[in-house]
């Protein structure tokens, strides 16, 4: 079978920020921590790769370890909707019209109601800024989609005759949730996590930008950008650079999201064929 | 009218029409007849070049002088619907939800420019009053989900005869309706092309439906005409293997020893279901529908009871009852004297869709051991799968397979595997052969017939073909409208129906005549 070619190139975009952020575990060119003002606003060279900022501070090292917080941020807040979520959306799935049902869609509703940049501002305001708490925040707007996106997908398979033959078999609905619902919608899954994946980077860097993201002295894409903006006449690389490795990321991941639905949606596939 | 010469089709290199060659004279009805991939459908839709993607044909396909395989895209879009019109198999997807009917009826005309908006609808009118769709009685500005079946099948029909072309193309137009409504459709169709003059090409899978309709057929298999002529002399000489096989299953009848007890098996008392409508007002009582109405009836051990009925009849809200999937309001059903529920390894069910019945990520093993879940699996579970699939005509290595590699005619083999793993006494049969091509119906009815005289197996046989109920029951339910309206053994209720309703069915089903089955 051949790859979709967005998700070979969405893979590579993606996968080389991945590789930056892990081999910043063990490894950057200069210490992110140390200031070192006789180096500041250095012009990329071959000792600074991508140059220095205000702070004599190197931009590749920093924008290594950005990576890291960023990914890292949205893979927990993604985590969160799909722990919380899937099984919200399952469970009104499977009671369908019952109280229950309505219960979760309309509590999916208010949380959809509130603006979720502005509701994310409020919580780190309210708390503390901090990464943990952006995680939250931006956990919480997760769980929504996806419980709509699993409660969606499973009402139609709940109509269909293997279903009914489980119910026949004896098997409560939970069983039937957990062994023959979930199997069938992880495509679905899979396709609106890498797009809430790339969203999430997205949300972080703006709560960074603002400050209420990581905070210093940890390295973010959001803060590295909000430092620069007002050197971008003297030295427009600053701005730039972490401005194009948040765009890189964010377009790996989408592109990535559409190969993988042409690449499990049959349907698609077939059309394509 | 229409001569098509040596018409070859392969879709990415696959060979899916070999040498297809027939001609359509003017008014004439010309059946075209095969089971499900023989590409009879495909067949159609090379003349209208709506061909999936990645399509090559060749040959020739000549109407009027023109070589229709040839034409460019634009010069089709003129004569698609003006010159040649088309109707498909489902009603229900072929009209646009959100367009009155009036609109849809009208838009043919305007789109091929054939006249103003005011004489489009004018002639919509006129039309929608051909195919028995009056204005006076259905508006036109109806929107097709206030239409049953049938009447949509009437306005797609309307749609493809508003420009008079001359010829219809007719892909399994009644396969979809209840019988009662498929009659006045073939009738419409009929007159249709008498009154008009038009051709009709009519596909089907039914051997009865043609036999009744076309002045001349031709059978395909595999992508290739393996008899044709006209209808009557097919029929009596059937000179090819495949159109004897073809004729030999449809009314084909399994060897039955039946051992009826008197012992009552199921029975069905008094039993109601009622359905909640939506609320009409915000906080008015919501309005209830009556599924299933005052049954009662019993099955007797040993016995093959047949239910038959029309779709909204109630009878498969009926079988979920029976399976203990659906409460009642009043009346209660019992298996051996004590109240049925889900999950009870005595009794099991085989459903209609042979796609749609099995978890497309588990192996067969895993399908089949499903009904083991209430009674544990047992420590023989490997071997009684093997021997399930071995009762059901399949192999024991067949257990490491997914679904998607057997055909229809095998998944309905492996849903009845399914169906005896837990040794039930009864099995529920809900249009458990409706889907499948007729020769591969015949296979499936005999190894039903051969598991109930092998395991004294009771059968409630959920139908709506009268065909198969003369197969395989020994007695019948006639329901209409949540009611059982006749009951009686099998070969009296059909020779000699009591109630107006059955009486009505059974002349609606179409049937070969009698003279042309004297060598069957």
């Amino acid at each position: 079978m051949r790859l979709p070619v967005q998700l070979i190139l969405g893979g590579v975009l993606a996968g080389l920020f991945l590789a930056l952020a892990l081999i910043s575990l063990v490894w950057t060119p200069h210490d992110v921590v140390a200031l070192s003002i006789a180096d500041r606003l250095q012009a990329p060279s071959a000792r600074f790769l991508l140059g220095t900022d205000h702070l004599g501070r190197d931009i590749l090292s920093m924008i290594m370890v950005g990576a890291r917080t960023s990914l890292a941020v949205a893979l927990v807040a993604v985590g969160i909707g799909i722990v919380v979520g899937v099984p919200l959306g399952l469970l009104a799935a499977a009671t369908r019209g019952s109280l229950l049902d309505e219960v979760v869609m309309r509590g999916n509703d208010l949380v959809f109601a509130f603006p979720s940049l502005v509701i994310a501002i409020l919580i780190t305001a309210v708390f503390g800024p901090s990464a943990v708490n952006a995680i939250i925040a931006i956990g919480i707007f997760n769980i929504p989609v996806f419980a709509r996106v699993t409660r969606g997908a499973a009402l139609s398979l709940w109509t269909l005759d293997y279903i009914l033959a489980a119910r026949v078999a004896g098997k409560g609905r939970a069983r039937i949730s957990v062994e023959h619902i979930l199997p069938n919608i992880l495509n679905l899954l899979i396709v609106q996590g890498t797009i809430q994946f790339s969203l999430g980077i997205l949300a972080e860097a703006a709560l960074s930008y603002v400050g209420l993201g990581a905070q210093p002295p940890t390295p973010s894409w959001g803060r590295m950008l909000a430092e620069a903006q007002t050197m971008i006449y003297t030295n427009p690389w600053l701005p730039v650079l972490p401005g194009l490795a948040i765009v890189l990321t964010v377009l790996g991941l989408n592109l990535m999201g559409d190969g993988l639905r042409d690449l499990l949606d049959p349907r698609l596939r077939r059309v394509r064929a | 009218m229409i001569e098509v010469t040596d018409l070859t089709l392969g879709i990415h290199g696959t060979p899916i029409l070999r040498d297809v060659s027939f001609d359509i004279r003017p008014g004439e009805v010309f059946g075209v007849v095969g089971e499900s991939g023989s590409g009879k459908s495909l067949t159609a839709l090379s003349l209208m070049q709506l061909l999936p993607e990645g399509a090559q044909t060749s040959g020739r396909a000549i109407f009027d002088d023109i070589d229709l395989l040839t034409q460019s895209e634009r010069r089709m879009c003129a004569l698609r619907g003006a010159e040649i019109g088309m109707i498909f198999q489902e009603p229900m997807t072929a009209l646009n939800p959100v367009q009155t009917i009036g609109d849809q009826v009208a838009e043919t005309l305007l789109v091929h420019g054939k006249a103003g908006r005011a004489e489009a609808t004018q002639i919509a009118a006129e039309r929608l009053a051909r195919v028995g769709l009056p204005p006076e009685k259905v508006p036109l500005s109806r929107y097709p989900h206030e239409l049953s079946g049938g009447q949509r099948q009437r306005v797609a029909i309307a749609m493809a005869i508003a420009l008079r072309p001359r010829l219809l193309i007719a892909d399994e137009p009644t396969t979809a309706l209840d019988v009662t409504t498929q009659a006045q459709i073939l009738a419409l169709l009929k007159g249709l092309v008498t009154d008009e003059g038009m051709s009709l090409m009519l596909i089907t899978h039914d051997l009865a439906v043609v036999a009744g309709m076309a002045d001349r057929i031709v059978v395909m298999q595999a992508g290739q005409i393996v008899e044709s002529g006209p209808t009557a002399r097919v029929f009596q000489a059937l000179s090819h293997p495949y159109t004897r096989q073809l004729f030999a299953a449809s009314d084909h009848q399994p060897q039955r020893q039946p051992h009826v007890t008197d012992d009552p098996h199921l029975q069905m008392q008094g039993a109601v279901r009622d359905y909640h409508l939506p609320r009409r007002s915000l906080f008015g009582k919501a309005p209830t529908f009556r599924a299933v109405n005052d049954v009662t009836f019993t099955l007797r051990r040993g016995e093959s009871l047949g239910l038959v009925g029309e779709s909204g009849s109630g009878k498969s809200t009926l079988a979920r009852a029976v399976l203990g999937l659906e409460p009642l309001q009043a009346g209660r059903i019992l298996l051996d004297g004590a109240p049925v529920r889900a999950g009870d390894p005595r009794m099991q069910v085989v459903f209609q869709d042979p796609y749609g019945s099995f978890n497309p990520r588990h192996r067969v093993a895993r399908l089949v051991a499903e009904p083991f879940h209430t009674m544990g699996h047992p420590h023989d579970a490997d071997a009684r799968i093997a021997e399930a699939l071995t009762d059901v005509g399949l192999t024991p290595s067949d257990a490491d397979k997914y679904i998607h590699e057997f055909s229809g005619g095998q998944r309905q083999r492996i849903a009845i595997a399914r169906a005896l793993i837990t040794r039930p006494e009864l099995i529920v049969l809900d249009e458990a052969v409706s889907a499948l091509d007729v020769s591969v119906r015949a296979n499936v009815l005999d190894l039903l017939a051969d598991l109930q005289a092998r395991y004294g197996l009771s059968y409630l046989f959920i139908t709506h073909d009268l065909q198969v109920v003369r197969a395989i029951t020994d007695r019948v339910l006639v329901m209409q409208a949540g009611r059982i309206v006749e009951e009686g053994p099998t070969e009296r209720v059909l020779s000699a129906p009591e109630h107006p309703y059955t009486r009505d069915l059974i002349a609606a089903a179409p049937a070969i005549p009698a003279e042309w089955r004297n060598h069957a």
